[in-house]
């Protein structure tokens, strides 16, 4: 008899919590069925904030990039610039003041106009450490790509003002070639004023922007449901009534459920997946133009790689053909220099090493490594976008640098250590890569080898490689905005980097993605932000 | 029984204080460096040092710890460091998801277990006992992964009877009160979404079941064989019970202590384990909050998300030690 209280209790318990539940619930909002067109993309992982300025991560950025409008947008289907919350703009002969005048009747997700007063007040949230709202977490992307920030002695902008309710003006200390290019990236997009005052620190989970769609629900590493915003300035847009991100994390399972009709859409393919996409009538195929670039690092500090002619020599020892069939299943173009073709100034003359190994001895004899040297090469562990397995292309190289005579130990880490390591130089050899962040040549050459970003630790010019005439032209590129002067500037530095190889440029990666055939209008954008707005699907049951 | 109870609780205290030690060392002990991940990647060093003082990662280790222990006497988990929301608050959806999905699967795999058990027992040596004993070994040595992507490939892909992922329609807005969506659509009385809940639950629910139903028709056979050998059973036949009876009533009660064992440990192992599953399943619970926690260096939701984790499963264990007692009152640990 002693047993029964312990069920009574529990049962008591139970019954008692689940009063105080409905109770809770009698003001619910409760459950919304879908009516309307909806599209899901399916991801592999989910957004952290949705706070666009306070996020590095593509997987933020594509959810923001729908929630938000910036003052200028990148075209459809390249990275050239184009109205977007302004509709037109100049600038000063010397590149130090730009007018934009403001499109009219936007107004944000909450019913407050987009003006002047908008513009001015988020670039002082984002420049100004001490502004009341510049809260809630790290603005990266802004001292990243505008010099620091307010006060500091490289910040370019030195000032946004209001000249009138839908213009804008932007005084610049020193003129910079990308300041469009920089303007038009999603982290740069216009928030809601009386939304961010009202609590910048949870701005990040109740976004409000003026973009296409609005936000509705966010269930963390599930899914982030998106409304279409019926005001939406740029008429007939979004075709579909809901977007959906899911996030699925297992490649495989993403793929299945796009088969089984989960998802309309997908990213993050196994590259082995993809021939099955083209063979199905119900799916079709994009291919992304990969704005990135994968390469092979000579640490420059270190000996013997200071010598031009090992540098060289290993350059004709890579065979990036097989490569990009081995490892990149054929979804990959061959990098010939530091930056991708379909962007500004890129130089089709510069010839690239060819594959062949009896010059590489010849190199390295001319040297004096006749008897062969020994080298460490450093390989991430983890799967990047522009890198899928970067273990295994170490294994490869390996094996060609071998008839060469150069014996290489393989060294791999866990990826967050591997980019600590390597930025601070302790390898001799390092595979490692680059996302472009705005479409401009800028955003490859002189971050990824100038001298000025081959500081002792936290480098992004991990080669070490410190010519000052390559210095002087990338400086003088970025603070021209004389687009035809600065094509030749960077077409010159790139004859000159092929000539000095600091690098072996491996790959641009290819990045597929699938969706139903009943898809329309997708473009993949090289920056990967996508216009999904643009994009209609037939009505599922 | 009472007595018992509290002594048993009080022995959690050393416990718990050993398990914090641990999650606080193990975190602190991993490479990598957590101002760096917050200010991300292409932060100046100045501003790397300035979080680093923030977070007090400038103090020695031990008063670090202490802190640490202050906040969680005080309910404070931490703030995680890339949401910068409190971690207490965070964690209720994901633990409800993993709990969902566990307590689903424990079900299904104590009701197919014990009964595998208990019918090849009672049938030893029958057609019967040999296929359910080969597929319980199937079981346990399937890989829980590749099941579920053929669980997916079957049943949602080929033959388009359940959802592939996911907990319920995306296409459905629920404003969540328990997190236990069977719970709470139960609750808003909508049987059509608690349908569509029931569907998404029902793949990874069996995947994740495969293993521990294998392991309890295991070790409820042998209980079972060995307490069917003793005399009361055959006294309980002599008196003219039936079957049935002796079977589920005198030999269950009595060969139970050490199914429970293992059903209290597969739980415990499930709620912190279940990251495959919920990878593949796209199932949002602690597993994949953990992983990614830990894949993006954000070390206060890793030590308090793990220390939940573990105190959970010693409160699991708790639990069990007092079923124990209370089946069998024989048991009284360390009672003199």
């Amino acid at each position: 008899m002693r047993k029964k209280p312990f069920w009574t209790l529990a049962l008591a318990m139970v019954f008692l919590l689940s009063m105080v539940l409905v109770a809770c619930n009698s003001g619910g909002g409760g459950i919304k069925k879908d009516t309307g067109t909806t599209l899901i993309y399916g991801r592999g992982a989910d957004a952290k904030k949705l706070d666009p300025i306070q996020v590095t991560d593509g997987e933020s950025l594509k959810v923001t990039g729908m929630i938000y409008d910036t003052l200028v947008q990148y075209k459809d289907e390249n990275t050239e610039i184009q109205p977007g919350l302004a509709e037109k703009w100049e600038s000063s002969p010397d590149g130090k003041v730009w007018t934009f005048h403001l499109r009219k009747n936007v107004k944000f997700h909450d019913g407050t106009p987009f003006n002047a007063d908008a513009v001015v007040f988020n670039f002082e949230r984002w420049m100004d450490k001490n502004h009341p709202q510049h809260k809630g977490g790290e603005f990266t992307y802004y001292p990243d790509m505008f010099g620091g920030y307010k006060g500091d002695k490289d910040h370019v902008i030195k000032a946004v003002t209001k000249v009138d309710d839908y213009t804008v003006k932007f005084e610049l200390n020193r003129p910079i070639g990308p300041f469009l290019a920089n303007l038009a990236m999603p982290p740069f997009a216009i928030g809601s004023p009386t939304a961010i005052k009202k609590d910048p620190e949870k701005f990040n989970e109740n976004p409000v922007g003026t973009g296409p769609f609005k936000f509705k629900e966010w269930k963390k590493n599930d899914t982030i449901t998106l409304e279409k915003n019926p005001d939406y300035w740029d008429k007939g847009y979004p075709k579909v009534d809901k977007l959906i991100f899911k996030s699925i994390p297992d490649n495989a399972a993403r793929f299945t459920a796009l088969k089984s009709g989960d998802i309309d859409i997908m990213d993050g393919m196994n590259p082995s997946d993809v021939a099955q996409v083209q063979q199905d009538k119900k799916l079709q195929l994009f291919k992304q133009q990969g704005m990135n670039v994968a390469y092979l690092s000579f640490n420059m500090k270190k000996k013997p790689l200071d010598n031009p002619k090992v540098r060289q020599a290993i350059n004709y020892a890579v065979d990036k053909k097989r490569i990009i069939s081995n490892f990149y299943a054929g979804l990959a173009e061959p990098a010939v220099n530091p930056y991708p073709s379909f962007m500004l100034g890129y130089n089709k003359d510069v010839k690239d090493y060819e594959f062949n190994l009896d010059k590489a001895k010849q190199l390295l004899k001319e040297a004096g490594f006749e008897k062969g040297l020994k080298l460490k090469l450093y390989a991430p562990q983890d799967p990047r976008p522009y890198l899928p397995n970067g273990k295994k292309v170490a294994e490869f190289l390996k094996e060609d640098f071998k008839k060469i005579g150069i014996d290489v130990e393989i060294v791999t880490f866990e990826w967050k250590t591997y980019q600590e390591k390597v930025k601070s130089g302790e390898h001799e050899l390092a595979l490692y890569g680059w996302n472009g962040d705005n479409g401009d040549p800028d955003n490859f050459l002189y971050v990824l080898l100038d001298k000025n970003n081959a500081r002792e630790k936290d480098a992004s010019n991990i080669s070490y490689y410190t010519s000052e005439e390559v210095h002087k032209l990338l400086v003088e590129a970025q603070s021209s905005i004389d687009q035809n002067k600065r094509v030749e500037l960077y077409k010159k530095a790139q004859e000159i980097i092929k000539q000095d190889a600091p690098w072996v440029p491996l790959v641009h990666a290819t990045v597929p993605i699938a969706g139903k055939a009943e898809i329309k209008g997708f473009f993949p954008h090289p920056t990967s932000t996508y216009k999904l707005h643009k994009v209609s699907v037939e009505k599922k049951n | 029984m009472f007595a018992y109870t509290v002594r048993r609780l009080l022995m959690l205290i050393p416990v718990l204080i050993g398990m914090s030690i641990i999650t606080f060392a193990v975190v602190h002990l991993i490479p990598g460096d957590p101002a760096q991940t917050i200010a991300g990647e292409k932060a100046t060093p100045q501003r790397v040092e300035e979080i680093r003082k923030e977070l007090g990662l400038d103090q020695p280790l031990y008063k670090q710890y202490l802190d640490y222990v202050k906040g969680l006497l005080q309910g404070d988990l931490g703030k995680s460091l890339i949401t910068k929301r409190p971690i207490s608050e965070e964690i209720g959806p994901f633990l409800a998801a993993t709990a969902e999905l566990v307590l689903t699967s424990m079900l299904i795999a104590v009701f197919f277990g014990v009964n595998l058990g208990i019918i090849s027992a009672w049938r030893q040596n029958s057609w019967f006992d040999y296929t359910s004993m080969v597929i319980a070994l199937i079981g346990i040595s399937i890989p829980v992964f590749w099941l579920g992507l053929m669980e997916q490939w079957l049943f949602a892909q080929t033959l388009d009877w359940l959802p592939s992922n996911g907990r319920m329609d995306p296409r459905i807005q629920m404003v969540p009160i328990t997190h236990f969506y069977v719970i709470d659509t139960l609750i808003y009385g909508d049987t059509e979404v608690l349908w569509d809940v029931v569907k998404h639950l029902i793949l990874p629910a069996v995947a994740l079941a495969t293993v521990p139903m294998a392991i309890i028709a295991r070790i409820t056979r042998s209980s079972m064989l060995e307490v069917m050998r003793s005399d009361y059973i055959r006294t309980a036949r002599a008196k003219g019970l039936s079957e049935f009876w002796v079977v589920y009533k005198h030999t269950l009660k009595n060969a139970a202590i050490p199914v429970l064992t293992v059903i209290g440990l597969q739980l415990g192992l499930l709620l912190g384990g279940a990251v495959l599953t919920e990878t593949i399943f796209s199932w949002p619970g602690i597993g994949r909050y953990l992983y990614t926690a830990i894949s993006e260096r954000d070390y206060t939701v890793v030590q308090s998300g793990i220390l939940v984790v573990a105190t959970m499963f010693v409160l699991i264990n708790l639990l069990v030690d007092l079923i124990y007692a209370w089946i069998d009152p024989r048991i009284q640990y360390g009672r003199k």
